[in-house]
């Protein structure tokens, strides 16, 4: 197991080093001199060569590369060409609040998922299975970008029953202890706030949990019918075990192995699909940011939370892996 | 998989009753109501496509009418009117070529590029594979949403753009499904007989491998349609897409979604059931060629 772990993760730094390759080629995918395409038409020519030196352009592109690599290994990930604040502390600020809503998100697609996948499965060719096949069919065609606007047309302009963007109502006061405002706002029992919180937690969670769930429900389904035909369920029931101890028991433990593995991948689903959940609800995390960088043309910008969250996904993927081998002793390093 | 893969691919094997592999895979596809309602809705959506344009001259430069600005469904305008007086029925029928034309292209290229590169990867293993594979880990490191937005953001807008990053992000499925078709059927007895009669590797590999390698990979094509459809609207939705006037669904999305507070359902409406539906329509007759193609796949 331990052997499997260090050589899964020797094999991370190749890829974390062409990640880094590729995220320091976008720079140079800008057509022309970047740094007159990151300032506009209108820059001074001092301006310019101002720019082209902090970005490192007047130096060979090895030169560039080793030093950019540098950089990121100490935690600088370059500075916003329009503010002039570093891109590393502006996202470690923003963080928290995209966290918070892929949190939420996982843990709706969670709790709705499973059950759906065991039933269809349980149930398999009724009614119940086939509504669920569509459902989960349907959730991944749909734009999650389109459904937020649905879900805020629908709950918070046609019912108004919840808030249509933001963290929290204008006027809420809480003083930010982790950035995580439910958890911010529990801390200090703040009990109105946290309710207000989570009434805005709702509707983006929800729009970004419609994947996930349909993708976990599905692998739910699939793992839940092939472990079911296995022939120590068939023992289970002849032993006289009960149907519901039987499936939960019995099945579900088993089966919810590869489900694991599916609920690891969504984590860079959650990360990308949050730049357009964010821009529908004016979440302040890194999905909005990127959003309004690429409006702005600050590329540092764009690049680093690119590099962050590639870095997360890779991280992700290896831990989910190294778990999956602990849990599961027949998986060696080939 | 073998068998039906073969049997598809080189035509060679017939079911019990004599019918050719094509059409008991074709039987068993509209077999199915799910898939048949897949190829219905694909079919539909590609007629639009090309059908619209012959039918109907549009100039989305001169469509706009401000006495016309968010006016509700009515006879005259079946999807209602969008901020500057425009058609959204036209103009979601008109988009249909674009958004699809956008996603079969992009697709087309993933396919010959990323299958390419899977082939030889397979065939000659050791560096090839090597290197193809590591290139194919990078991309695959990022999410594809984010890598798609990220390269058009640099390069630039546009449509030719935003086909280029749907490619790049869509060709490692296809390397990876073919180079692992290659490496299924490099050991299977056809072909180690071509070898053994002296066919050449190209010969092998273009008149053997490849042949029985596309089922598996005709099943992706029609799923990364779909993707690529969603993809395309994500990125018209963030203004990196078709540019405006010209009607693309995500973009009539980005130009809406603004007064979606005002009440003005039918400007956010159409166009997103347009996405859905198409996407839908893909991913159903995908997940039916599946079934048709290699019914031990079956769903359960």
């Amino acid at each position: 197991m331990r052997r499997y772990a260090i050589r899964r993760s020797l094999t991370v730094v190749p890829v974390l080093l062409g990640v880094s390759l590729l995220v320091f080629s976008f720079v140079h995918l800008i057509p022309g001199d970047p740094a007159l395409t990151m300032l506009g038409e209108r820059a001074t020519p001092e301006k310019v060569a101002e720019v082209r030196v902090r970005l490192g352009l007047d130096r060979p592109i090895w030169q560039q590369y080793v030093l950019y690599v540098g950089k990121v290994l100490q935690g600088d990930l370059g500075v916003s060409i329009v503010r002039g604040d570093p891109v590393a502390t502006d996202l470690l600020r923003r963080f928290p609040a995209t966290v918070e809503l892929a949190i939420s998100a996982i843990v709706v697609a969670i709790a709705f998922g499973i059950p759906i996948g065991v039933a269809s499965a349980v149930w398999r060719n009724s009614l119940v299975d086939s509504l669920a096949r569509l459902g989960a069919l349907t959730g991944v065609s749909m734009p999650i970008f389109w459904l937020g606007l649905v879900l805020a047309w629908f709950f918070g302009v046609q019912l108004r029953v919840l808030p249509t963007g933001f963290r929290l109502e204008s006027g809420t006061t809480l003083v930010p202890w982790t950035n995580f405002v439910v958890l911010d706002a529990a801390l200090q029992r703040d009990w109105s706030a946290l309710v207000d919180a989570l009434r805005h937690l709702v509707l983006p969670a929800l729009a970004l949990a419609t994947i996930p769930l349909a993708i976990i429900a599905r692998m739910t389904r699939a793992s839940m019918l092939e472990v079911l035909s296995r022939e120590y369920i068939r023992t289970a029931e002849a032993k006289g075990l009960s149907r519901s101890a039987v499936i939960v028991r019995h099945a579900l433990r088993n089966a919810l192995l590869p489900v694991l593995t599916v609920i690891g991948l969504q984590v860079g689903h959650l990360l990308a699909g949050a730049i357009l959940t964010e821009t529908i609800f004016s979440w302040p995390g890194i999905g909005l940011w990127v959003y309004e960088s690429i409006e702005s043309r600050d590329y540092a910008i764009v690049q680093g939370v690119s590099l962050f969250i590639a870095v997360i996904v890779v991280g992700v993927n290896l831990l989910t892996d190294v778990l999956y081998a602990a849990v599961d002793p027949r998986i060696k390093y080939e | 998989m073998a068998i039906s893969q073969a049997a598809v691919g080189r035509g060679v094997m017939v079911t019990g009753r004599g019918r050719s592999p094509a059409a008991a895979a074709w039987r068993r596809l509209v077999a199915s109501p799910a898939a048949r309602a897949g190829l219905v809705m694909a079919v539909a959506f590609v007629l639009i496509a090309l059908v619209t344009p012959a039918v109907h001259v549009y100039d989305a430069r001169t469509d706009a009418d401000l006495t016309l600005r968010l006016k509700p469904p009515t006879a005259a305008h079946p999807f209602g009117t969008d901020s500057l007086g425009r058609d959204i029925l036209v103009r979601v029928l008109h988009a249909t070529r674009v958004s699809l034309g956008l996603a079969v292209s992009a697709v087309a290229v993933a396919t010959v590029i990323g299958s390419a590169l899977g082939f030889l990867a397979g065939y000659f293993r050791r560096q090839v594979d090597l290197v193809v594979m590591f290139c194919m880990d990078i991309v695959l490191a990022f999410p594809a949403t984010l890598l798609a937005i990220a390269i058009v953001a640099m390069i630039g807008p546009g449509l030719r753009n935003s086909l280029f990053a749907i490619s790049l992000v869509s060709i490692p499925a296809y390397a990876r499904l073919s180079r692992g078709a290659v490496l299924a059927l490099r050991e299977q007895e056809f072909v180690l007989a071509a070898q053994g009669l002296g066919c050449s590797g190209q010969r092998v590999l273009l008149g053997h491998i490849v042949p029985n390698s596309l089922p598996p990979l005709i099943v992706q094509t029609t799923l990364s349609i779909a993707f690529a459809i969603l993809e395309a609207a994500a990125l018209g939705f963030l203004g990196l897409g078709a540019q405006p006037p010209t009607p693309e669904w995500g973009a009539m999305l980005a130009d809406s979604y603004k007064y979606f507070t005002s009440g003005a359902w039918w400007v956010f409406c159409f166009p997103g059931v347009a996405i859905m539906l198409s996407v839908l329509g893909f991913n159903l007759l995908g997940d039916g060629l599946r079934d048709a193609l290699d019914p031990r796949l079956g769903r359960g």
